[in-house]
C-alpha cells in the first residue's frame, strides 16, 4: 500500500523529521517502508512492505500512530476530529438493523444520508487519490475508499432505495445467488456471510458489496455501513469465491472493533461534504457483547519487565555501562513509555516492581500474550540498539551419521570426473512406471506443478536421462554428472524415503586395449562404481543381471557388495533414448546409495612392502567368447600360488573379420606377477608356476599362443 | 672415434681438443636410439672405451711438463661423460627449450568433477556453525501438516499459511488435516522433530531440500534450499541472537560485514526479524547488486514463539516423554536462510534455473 505524508502529517503536528529520516526509522521498527517517491499533492510516497500480521499499520492513521510512538510526539484524535459523531440534521428514526448471525458479525452501524447528488469527488479527496494513483468512481464510493485509507476500516454506501426492509446481517441461504459489485453473479453457501434486507442478500459481508444495490450517478438517498466481522469466516468467503479484496484483507486479519462507528461519522462528515443531503436520524450501533468481551474488552495480560529481559538480552546502553547509576536499555519507564503510546493501558499491579496488567487495544488483536507485548518493546526501542552477544553453551555435539560416507562419494566422483547436478524433485507417471520398481510404490502430487511433475521422484534415473538430453540438446556431447539425493516410494497413505545416486555418462569415452570405443563407456562407468564401493567396507562383485527395463538388454551389469546388489547400470535402452530423442549412446547407473550409507567406510589397513623383487609373466591365449575375465582370474587364484601379486588383462581383441582370431573367440594377453616378501624367486619358481597357469587356462577352453 | 694426435700443448689448443670429446659425447647421448649400455661400453669401457683411448693416446704419451694440464682435463671430462650417461640413464637429458616445445601450447589433464556451488555453499555455511558448536540435524522432504505448520504456530485456515504456497501429496483428504502429508515448505519442521527427540540444550544447523508451488521464474523455483538454525537453552535471548548471526556472517563474508536487524513476522518466532548485511559488493556505497541501498536482505530469524515449545511439550506428553520445554525458563532463537540466493548472490547466478539444469557449461564454470 502506499502512504502519503502530507496525508500522514496532518495526524501528527508536532512531528519534525524530514521524509527520508521518517522513512528509515520506520523501516527500521518494521513498517517497512520500500520506496519513496514525490507525491503530486505534496510530500512524499511511501511504498510500504508491512507484514500480514500488523493490518492495523496498513492505513495512515495506523503508521501515524507508530510514528507517534517511535518520536514521542501527540498522535492528534480521530474521534475529536475527522470521525468525530455528526449531529442530524434532519430528524429521523434509527435505520432498522438486526444482526442474526450474531458469531460472526460484532458490530453494525448504519446511517442514512438523504438527498445527496451523486458526482465526482473533489478538494482533499481527489487531491490524495490523485497522488495515490487511486481510481475515481464517484463522490461517495470515494470517500468509503478514503476512509479505509484514513483509519483502516472498511466501509460501504448502499443506494437507499434499493432497500426492502430494514439491514439483516444473516448467513446466506445454500443456493441464494448475488450478484456483485464486480458484475459476476455468485451462488453462496450457507456459510457465507451476508449483508441483507429482508427480502434479498445485498452484499457478501466484508468481502464485496451487491450491484443492485449499489450508488450510481442516479442515486439520491444513502445507506452508510461500518461493521466488525469475524475474521475466519470472511476468510472463508474471500477464499471460497476467490475474492481478495481490501475490505476481506483487513477484515480476515482483525479489524478494529471500535473504530465502526468512527468510520460511519468519518463517511457520513465527507459525504455530505462531497454531495450534500441532510443527515437523517441518529447512528445507529447494533453490538454483541460477546464479541466486543473478546476484541475491545480483552482481559488486562500480565507484562513483567524481567521477563522483556529475559527474552530480549543485552542493550548497547547495558553493555556500556560502567558502574555508576545504572541506566537499563530496558527499564520500567521505557516498556511504559512505549506500550502506551502503542495504545497499552498499564497498570502496576503493585504485586512485584515491573509488574503490569495490560488493557490491548481494539486494533491490535494480534496481541495476546505477554511475549507479543515483549516484541512490541524491542520493536518500538529499536533491534539495532541492542548489544551482539554470545550464549554460553554447554552441551554435545552430535555428527550427522552419514556425514563422512556422502562426502565420500561426492570426493570420489568429482575425482573421477562427474560434476554433481541436483534435477527436479518430481517426475511424471510414465516415467514413474519406467523407472521405479513396481512393488515400491510411487507417489502421486495432490497439486502437481504440471502433468510432466504429477509424481514424486521413485528413482533418479529419469532425471539424469533428462540432464543428459539438456546437454546433448545443447550440442555438449561430453557429460559426466551424478545426483545424490532424496527418492521417494511407498503410496500416499505413506511415503518413504531414501538417498539415491544416479550416475549419467555420454561421449568421449576413450578406448584401451581392453575395451573398444563402443563399449568404453560402459567400462568407464563400471570403474566409476569400483572406486566408489572401494570406499566402503565389503566385498564387491558385478554380473549381468536381471536388469530394469531401462537398461539395453545385454548392455548393463549388476553391482553386488558382499552379495547385496547396490548398483544397475548401462546403456539406456534404445527405444528410451529414441523417445528422448539422444543422438549418442547414454550410459546410466542407479546406485542405493542408501545401502552404502549404511556401511562404514574402508579403513585403509597398511602392509610391507616386498624387498624382493616382482616378476612378470605374460601369457597370450585365445578364448572363446564364453570365457569371462571372472572364470579367468578365479582360476588363477584357484592354483593357490601364495606369491602371485596381481592378475590382469592387458590386452583384449577381437577380430570382426575371424582372420586374426576365430570368429566367436578374443585372444587375451594375460599379465601375472609375482612376488615374494621372504626370498628372491628362482627360475625354478617362476617356471613351474608359468607351467600351472598355461595348464590352469588351457583348462578353460584357452589355446595358449606361445 | 678417431682420436687426433696431440701436437700443440697449449692450454687454448687442449681445451679445444676436450670440448670436442665432450661434445661428441654429448651428441652420442641426445641422439635417437640412444641406449645407455652402449654408451657406457662405448666411453666407459675399461678395456676398448672411447675414454681408455684417450688416455692412451693423450695423456701417456704426453711430454712430462703437459701431463699436468692434459690430466686435469681428462678428469673433467671423464666426470662430465659419467655425468651423460647419469642423466641420460634416469630420462633427464636436458634438451634445450629451442627443441621443439610449444610452451603456450595448453597443458593436458584429466577431466575433473565439479562441486555444485549449491552444495558447496549449503557445506559451508553448515561449516560456520559447526564451528560454532552447532550439531547437523536432518529431516524428510514429506512432512505431515503438524511439523510444517501445526507445530510451528500456523493455525489451519491462518493467513500465515497462504505465504507458502504448498505442494501437497494426492488423496489427503481422507485424513486428520495434522496427519495431510504434504512437501516440507521450509525446513523448520527439523526444529519440531528435533525437539521432541531431545532435551534443551539444543544447537542445531539444518540443510536441506525445500518446496513451493511457485511458478519458476529467474530468481524462483519450486524446488531450493534453505540453512536453518536452532539454539535452545535456559536464558538465551535476543542479543544472543543478535551476536550470533553477526559472527556467523563475518565468519562466511568476511570480517568486514555489518549486519543490521528489522522487525519481521514468522509465525513461529516472536520476536521476528529479518536480517540484513551490508553489500558485499560495495562495501555499503550502494551499487547495481544492492539496488543502491546499501544493504543486502539475507535471512529471517527471531526468538521461538513460546506457542511452538508449548506445541513441542504437548506432542512430547503424547508420545510418553518430559515435556522439557519449560517456557518460564527455556528460551531459544531460530534463523533460516536462502541457499540458492546466497549462492546466486556470491557467484554472480542471473537465473537461478541453471542451478537445477544439469548443464555442464554452467557447472564446469565452478572447477
Amino acid at each position: 500500500m502506499n502512504i502519503l505524508t502530507k496525508w500522514l502529517r496532518s495526524y501528527l503536528p508536532e512531528l519534525s523529521v524530514d521524509d527520508r529520516q521518517l522513512a528509515e526509522d520506520l523501516t527500521l521498527r518494521g513498517i517497512a517502508v520500500e520506496g519513496e517517491f514525490d507525491a503530486s499533492c505534496g510530500g512524499s510516497r511511501f511504498e510500504m512492505d508491512i507484514t500480514t500480521n500488523r493490518v492495523d499499520a496498513m492505513n495512515h492513521y495506523g503508521v501515524a500512530r507508530e510514528t507517534a510512538a517511535i518520536y514521542d510526539v501527540p498522535l492528534a484524535s480521530l474521534a475529536e476530529g475527522i470521525a468525530a459523531p455528526v449531529a442530524e440534521t434532519a430528524k429521523g428514526e434509527g435505520f432498522p438493523v438486526r444482526i442474526e448471525a450474531r458469531d460472526l458479525c460484532g458490530r453494525f452501524t448504519a446511517r442514512v444520508i438523504r438527498g445527496v447528488t451523486v458526482g465526482p469527488a473533489k478538494g482533499l479527496v481527489a487531491g490524495y487519490f490523485a497522488a495515490l494513483g487511486q481510481k475515481p468512481i464517484s463522490a461517495p464510493v470515494d470517500v468509503t475508499n478514503f476512509g479505509w485509507l484514513a483509519m483502516g476500516q472498511p466501509t460501504h454506501v448502499f443506494d437507499l432505495d434499493t432497500l426492502e426492509g430494514g439491514i439483516v446481517v444473516r448467513r446466506a441461504k445454500a443456493g441464494e445467488k448475488l450478484r456483485l459489485l464486480d458484475g459476476t453473479e455468485r451462488t453462496l453457501v450457507a456459510d457465507d456471510l451476508v449483508v441483507a434486507d429482508e427480502k434479498k442478500a445485498l452484499g457478501l459481508a466484508g468481502v464485496m458489496g451487491g450491484w443492485d444495490s449499489r450508488v450510481t450517478e442516479t442515486t439520491k438517498n444513502i445507506l452508510v455501513e461500518a461493521a466488525w466481522f469475524d475474521p475466519s469466516a470472511i476468510r472463508a468467503s474471500s477464499r471460497r469465491h476467490g475474492l481478495h479484496t481490501d475490505a476481506s484483507h483487513r477484515f480476515e486479519r482483525g479489524a478494529d472493533f471500535n473504530a465502526a462507528p468512527l468510520g460511519n461519522n468519518l463517511v457520513t462528515r465527507l459525504v455530505v461534504e462531497q454531495a450534500g443531503g441532510e443527515v437523517v436520524g441518529p447512528l445507529v450501533d447494533v453490538i454483541v457483547p460477546e464479541i466486543q468481551a473478546k476484541t475491545a474488552d480483552r482481559t488486562p495480560i500480565v507484562l513483567r519487565v524481567r521477563e522483556v529481559q529475559r527474552h530480549l538480552g543485552t542493550t548497547l546502553e547495558d553493555a556500556a555501562w560502567q558502574g555508576g547509576e545504572r541506566t537499563s536499555g530496558l527499564s520500567e519507564a521505557i516498556v511504559e513509555q512505549y506500550l502506551g503510546a502503542l495504545g497499552c493501558g498499564l497498570t502496576a499491579t503493585g504485586a512485584v516492581a515491573g509488574e503490569y496488567g495490560v488493557k490491548l487495544p481494539s486494533w491490535r488483536l494480534d496481541l495476546e500474550r505477554e511475549i507479543d507485548l515483549i516484541e512490541e518493546v524491542a520493536r518500538v526501542y529499536g533491534y539495532n540498539k541492542f548489544a551482539d552477544t554470545l550464549p554460553a553453551f554447554a552441551g554435545a555435539v552430535v555428527e550427522q551419521p552419514h556425514a563422512e560416507q556422502e562426502r565420500a562419494i561426492r570426493e570420489t566422483l568429482c575425482s573421477l570426473g562427474f560434476s554433481e547436478a541436483i534435477s527436479s524433485t518430481f517426475t511424471s507417471a510414465e516415467e514413474a512406471a519406467m523407472f521405479g520398481g513396481a512393488a515400491a510404490g510411487a507417489v502421486a502430487m495432490g497439486n502437481p506443478l504440471s502433468e510432466e511433475a504429477g509424481m514424486l521422484r521413485p528413482s533418479l534415473v529419469p532425471g539424469m536421462a533428462t540432464m543428459l538430453a539438456h546437454n546433448l540438446h545443447r550440442d555438449v556431447n561430453e557429460v559426466r554428472l551424478f545426483e545424490l539425493g532424496t527418492v521417494f516410494t511407498g503410496s500416499t497413505a505413506e511415503v518413504k524415503e531414501h538417498t539415491g545416486l544416479a550416475l549419467g555418462a555420454t561421449g568421449a569415452a576413450i578406448a584401451t586395449s581392453l575395451y573398444g570405443a563402443q563399449d568404453a563407456l560402459f567400462y568407464e562407468t563400471k570403474g566409476a562404481i569400483e572406486r566408489l564401493l572401494a570406499k566402503f567396507e565389503g566385498t564387491a562383485r558385478f554380473d549381468a543381471g536381471p536388469l530394469p527395463a531401462w537398461i539395453e538388454p545385454g548392455r548393463g551389469a549388476r553391482a553386488l557388495l558382499d552379495g547385496e546388489v547396490v548398483a544397475v547400470f548401462g546403456e539406456l535402452s534404445a527405444s528410451e533414448s529414441q523417445r528422448r530423442k539422444l543422438r549418442q549412446t547414454c550410459v546410466l547407473a542407479e546406485v542405493g546409495a542408501n545401502l552404502l550409507l549404511r556401511r562404514a567406510l574402508r579403513q585403509p589397513v597398511s602392509r610391507d612392502i616386498s624387498r624382493y623383487q616382482a616378476v612378470e609373466r605374460d601369457f597370450s591365449f585365445v578364448f572363446p567368447d564364453a570365457v569371462r575375465w571372472q572364470q579367468i582370474d578365479e582360476a588363477l587364484r584357484g592354483l593357490g600360488i601364495a606369491e602371485t601379486q596381481r592378475i590382469t588383462p592387458v590386452e583384449i581383441f577381437r577380430d570382426a573379420k575371424g582372420k586374426a582370431v576365430a570368429a566367436g573367440h578374443y585372444s587375451a594377453l594375460v599379465r601375472v606377477v609375482f612376488q615374494s616378501n621372504e626370498r628372491t624367486l628362482t627360475e625354478e619358481d617362476l617356471g613351474s608356476w608359468s607351467d600351472k597357469t598355461v595348464t590352469a587356462l588351457v583348462g578353460l577352453g584357452g589355446v595358449h599362443r606361445a | 672415434m678417431n682420436i687426433p694426435q696431440l701436437i700443440d700443448f697449449t692450454e687454448a689448443s687442449l681445451d679445444a681438443a676436450f670440448a670436442s670429446v665432450r661434445n661428441e659425447a654429448e651428441a652420442a647421448v641426445a641422439a635417437p636410439g640412444f641406449e645407455a649400455e652402449q654408451f657406457r661400453l662405448e666411453w666407459l669401457g675399461r678395456k676398448q672405451g672411447h675414454l681408455k683411448a684417450i688416455s692412451d693416446a693423450w695423456l701417456k704419451a704426453a711430454p712430462p711438463e703437459a701431463k699436468k694440464l692434459i690430466g686435469q682435463r681428462f678428469n673433467a671430462l671423464k666426470e662430465q661423460v659419467e655425468g651423460f650417461l647419469i642423466a641420460a640413464s634416469a630420462g633427464a637429458v636436458v634438451k634445450p627449450a629451442s627443441a621443439g616445445l610449444d610452451v603456450t601450447l595448453p597443458g593436458s589433464s584429466q577431466r575433473v568433477g565439479v562441486e555444485h556451488p549449491l552444495v558447496k555453499t549449503m557445506a559451508e555455511i553448515v561449516g560456520v556453525f559447526q564451528r560454532m558448536g552447532y550439531s547437523v540435524g536432518l529431516g524428510p522432504e514429506v512432512e505431515s501438516d503438524f511439523y510444517n505448520f501445526e507445530a510451528l504456530n500456523f493455525p489451519p485456515n491462518h493467513p500465515a499459511r497462504d505465504t507458502q504456497d504448498t505442494l501437497v501429496v494426492a488423496e489427503q483428504e481422507g485424513k486428520p488435516l495434522r496427519e495431510r502429508l504434504l512437501m516440507r515448505t521450509h525446513t523448520s519442521p527439523v526444529q519440531i522433530r528435533s525437539m521432541l527427540e531431545q532435551a534443551p540444550p539444543l544447537r542445531l544447523v539444518i540443510p536441506g531440500k525445500v518446496h513451493r508451488n511457485d511458478a519458476a521464474d529467474a530468481t524462483h523455483s519450486p524446488v531450493f534450499h534453505q540453512v536453518e538454525g536452532l539454539c535452545v537453552d535456559t536464558n538465551i535471548t535476543f542479543s544472543d541472537l543478535k551476536g550470533t548471526l553477526d559472527h556467523a556472517m563475518k565468519a562466511f563474508f568476511g570480517s568486514a560485514v555489518k549486519t543490521r536487524f528489522f522487525p519481521s513476522f514468522f509465525p513461529f518466532t516472536e520476536p521476528s526479524a529479518d536480517v540484513q548485511i551490508s553489500c558485499i559488493f560495495c562495501g555499503g556505497k550502494g551499487c547495481r547488486k544492492c539496488k543502491y541501498s546499501g544493504w543486502i536482505e539475507l535471512l529471517g530469524c527471531g526468538m521461538v514463539d513460546p506457542a511452538v515449545f508449548e506445541a513441542v511439550n504437548q506432542r512430547r506428553i503424547e508420545l510418553g516423554h518430559d515435556p522439557v520445554y519449560d517456557t518460564r525458563r527455556i528460551s531459544g532463537f531460530a534463523f533460516g536462510m536462502g541457499v540458492d540466493r546466497i549462492a546466486m548472490m556470491k557467484y554472480g547466478i542471473s537465473d537461478i534455473g541453471l542451478l537445477y539444469s544439469g548443464d555442464m557449461r554452467f557447472l564446469e564454470q565452478f572447477a
